[in-house]
């Protein structure tokens, strides 16, 4: 049952900003203003971010994705520190040479004896795997924003799970590093093995599995699709006019 | 006469403040004055009396609220709102520490530009804690950031460190993020506390809004004091009868979260009351809402009162202002405990819904036992170590580590006489019991960290924690296995070298 933290409540005003970045005393005018809440119309997003190993599904509709990969598949309650253990969250996820090195930690935290095949193989900087399937309440634990950041540091582009924990789930939109999606049905993770071929169809909401034939129903991303494809909050507010562009590229 | 945060939200256009919401002066809790205030005033504000109505025919039942709706809604300055309503809302307090500080730092500057001011240096409290005491270059440089973020922009609250051969003498270090979040003042009722780590529930003891938020989120809001949240529903707790001798508030939320599950309160808000959650201290109140992370729960809270005030004397001169659910607020759903039934209980490996008695895992071998957090690392969590110490006059038979929270929990274990002992300070009695010296205050072994972190599980082996997670690898080691108990299940289990029942030591 998770809940997308909608965008549809906007305060435009607050966020409207001058061209340099603000100042202290422009925040401080823009609190004295009353805000207004009004819808926010989601704009048509430009073409699609490719997956791994397929080419982009070009698209004028928001949230259209499609991904074809191989797929990693977990079971129930994967918390966080399996996803990327403690001792490497001295790593920056906002410097670039240390964000690459959180994706090399990826799932580094699973015990071998129940997942003998590693996310990222030794040696490697990043995941061949493009989609996660996970059971119910994916992202469990700690509020660490690492996680979904060395997710898709290593290429992943997608998690389809039955649920998710709420922080991983906001902070997954918010740094727009994967698609947190939502299974319709419980089941999938334990029918789906890693390695199997799928496709993740966000047009038509619907996950498959090649390998074994089966077609899994998906509940619609919402309005957190359109955050995740622009890449995370702060890059949609811009999109979307609801805080200028940075003056200087 | 409607809710005086309705009345005030009609008010003009332009930006009413937040302490103009509240009710006419006599309601607000002005630090230093009198607070012997009773708390049945306040309530009369919240949700007065008054002769039965049929709900068609006034809007009052309309806006009934839960605590956690009010405090959302007074942040966003709605008269009323329901769950599933995302809002926008002004933050009192961003707390964030070494660990996730320099990413959400970079992210501020990333989006904000370079020269950019936080939105108000006053509110934004940095508290290293988590990988403090190792030579662990990247860890000591994320101190370093912080640091140098603290200085430019002249924050107000930083509890920096700089010596890390001796804690002590670094005056403004405290340790433990929430922990002293409230030692420092920095928790009041009413408000809306964030914090780039997922323990930030804790500070709901208060009678506030605290969650936990990630780096992109609290970037955010560093550069504009507000955040987009979704209101959550209200599960509603209910703890009855008298806190048996042998049970601690740890126990009782073992038991909640083994009652609902590691996802039962997901999105949503934990509410506890009655007699039991009234006795409670406000350590104990914290470690009840620590946990609610490990079911999922968005934030927990406790109604405030003169327990509340009466800590909060002298420790902050902010106004406050406590709000309370109305009588006829809908929860999502209710648990109602008899705690005079409840036994002392822990979470078995790998998970902290997987809970079971403690006397049913007496066979259970164990390597060490660890003593510390935020969840069991305050003050009275080492009381109650001592006193079952103090009870069994033995010597603990496998490594027992201590980890104090904060700088004045160290103080405390030092210094307080524990009751019954004739003047014996917690560490005496830890010394005499064989437990390690007392440690540097820190986050500690909790979460595993660097890999020379002291009373890091580096090895596989079986551990009682009073920490707050079991999941595979969380104190270091993938195979370890960690029992979460209270901190007299964990004493108990230190002298015997087996999960044990601290009745065993204590009736």
């Amino acid at each position: 049952m998770a809940a997308a933290p909608s965008a549809t409540a906007v305060s435009t005003a607050a966020l409207v900003a001058p061209i340099q970045a603000p100042t202290s005393a422009f925040l401080r005018r823009t609190q004295l203003t009353r805000h207004r809440l009004h819808s926010l119309k989601c704009r048509r997003a430009g073409p699609i971010v490719p997956a791994a190993a397929a080419a982009a599904a070009g698209s004028s509709s928001p949230s259209s994705a499609v991904f074809h990969g191989e797929c990693f598949v977990v079971g129930d309650n994967i918390d966080t520190d399996q996803i990327i253990p403690a001792e490497h969250l001295t790593l920056v996820p906002s410097k670039p040479d240390e964000y690459r090195k959180l994706g090399s930690f990826a799932f580094a935290g699973l015990p071998s004896a129940a997942y003998p095949t590693p996310f990222v193989a030794p040696g490697e900087e990043s995941s061949r795997y493009a989609v996660i399937v996970g059971g119910a309440n994916f992202g469990c634990g700690s509020s660490r924003e690492h996680a979904p950041v060395a997710l898709g540091a290593a290429g992943a582009r997608a998690v389809v799970a039955e649920g998710y924990a709420r922080i991983f789930f906001r902070n997954s939109v918010a740094t727009g590093e994967v698609y947190p999606l939502e299974l319709t049905e419980a089941g999938a993770c334990k029918e789906c093995k890693t390695g199997d071929v799928v496709t993740v169809d966000l047009g038509n909401s619907v996950f498959i599995n090649h390998t074994s034939g089966k077609e899994y129903k998906l509940k619609p991303i919402g309005d957190a699709g359109p955050v995740i494809e622009a890449g995370g909050i702060f890059a949609y507010a811009r999109k979307t006019g609801m805080i200028a562009s940075k003056a200087a590229a | 006469m409607a809710s005086s945060i309705s009345t005030a939200a009609k008010a003009s256009a332009a930006f009413a403040h937040k302490k103009e919401l509240a009710a006419p002066a006599p309601a607000q809790h002005r630090a230093g004055s009198s607070r012997r205030t009773k708390p049945c005033r306040v309530r009369a504000v919240a949700s007065p009396a008054r002769a039965p109505r049929a709900p068609s025919s006034t809007g009052s039942v309309k806006s009934a609220m839960t605590m956690t709706e009010k405090i959302l809604a007074r942040a966003s300055e709605r008269a009323a709102l329901e769950p599933g309503e995302n809002v926008w809302v002004d933050v009192d307090v961003l707390m964030t520490h070494d660990v996730c500080g320099p990413g959400t730092i970079g992210i501020f500057k990333k989006e904000f530009g370079e020269d950019a001011k936080v939105w108000d240096r006053e509110k934004v409290v940095i508290i290293p804690d988590h990988y403090i005491f190792t030579s662990d270059e990247r860890a000591n440089r994320n101190v370093d950031i912080i640091r140098d973020f603290c200085v430019e922009q002249n924050i107000k609250y930083f509890y920096d460190i700089k010596d890390l051969s001796n804690f002590k003498a670094n005056p403004d270090y405290k340790g433990v993020c929430h922990v002293a979040l409230a030692q420092e003042g920095h928790c009041r009722p009413g408000e809306v506390l964030l914090g780039t780590d997922s323990h930030t529930c804790n500070a709901g003891a208060f009678g506030q809004f605290a969650t936990g938020i990630g780096n992109t989120d609290a970037g955010f809001v560093l550069g504009t004091g507000k955040a987009l949240l979704k209101v959550p529903p209200t599960i509603r707790f209910v703890l009855d009868g008298e806190m048996p001798p042998y049970l601690l508030a740890k126990d009782l939320i073992l038991q909640i979260i083994g009652e609902i599950s590691v996802s039962g309160a997901t999105y949503k808000s934990m509410e506890f009351v009655g007699s039991t959650v009234e006795s409670l201290t406000m350590e104990e109140r914290m470690t009840l809402c620590n946990m609610v992370i490990e079911a999922g729960g968005k934030n927990g809270v406790v109604p405030a009162d003169e327990t509340t005030f009466k800590y909060l004397e002298g420790k902050t001169s902010i106004d406050y202002e406590p709000v309370y659910s109305d009588a006829q607020a809908r929860f999502f759903s209710d648990y109602r405990f008899d705690v005079s039934k409840l036994e002392p209980v822990v979470a078995k490996p790998h998970s902290p819904d997987n809970r079971a008695l403690a006397r049913e895992c007496k066979d259970v071998k164990i390597d060490r036992v660890y003593i510390g957090s935020c969840t069991g690392g305050k003050t009275e969590d080492f009381l109650a170590a001592a006193k079952v110490f103090l009870a069994s006059g033995k010597k603990v038979k496998v490594p027992t580590f201590l980890v104090p929270a904060t700088q004045k929990v160290w103080m405390d274990v030092y210094s307080l006489p524990v009751p019954g002992s004739g003047g014996k300070t917690c560490s005496q009695i830890f010394e005499e019991a064989g437990c390690d010296t007392p440690a540097s205050p820190s986050c500690g072994a909790c979460l595993g960290g660097p890999r020379d972190t002291y009373a890091r599980m580096n090895e596989p082996m079986v551990c009682v924690s009073t920490t707050n997670r079991n999941f595979p690898g969380r104190m270091g080691h993938k195979e370890g296995q960690i029992y979460l108990a209270s901190p007299y299940t964990a004493a108990a289990s230190a002298l015997t070298g087996y999960v044990t029942d601290p009745r065993d030591f204590l009736m």
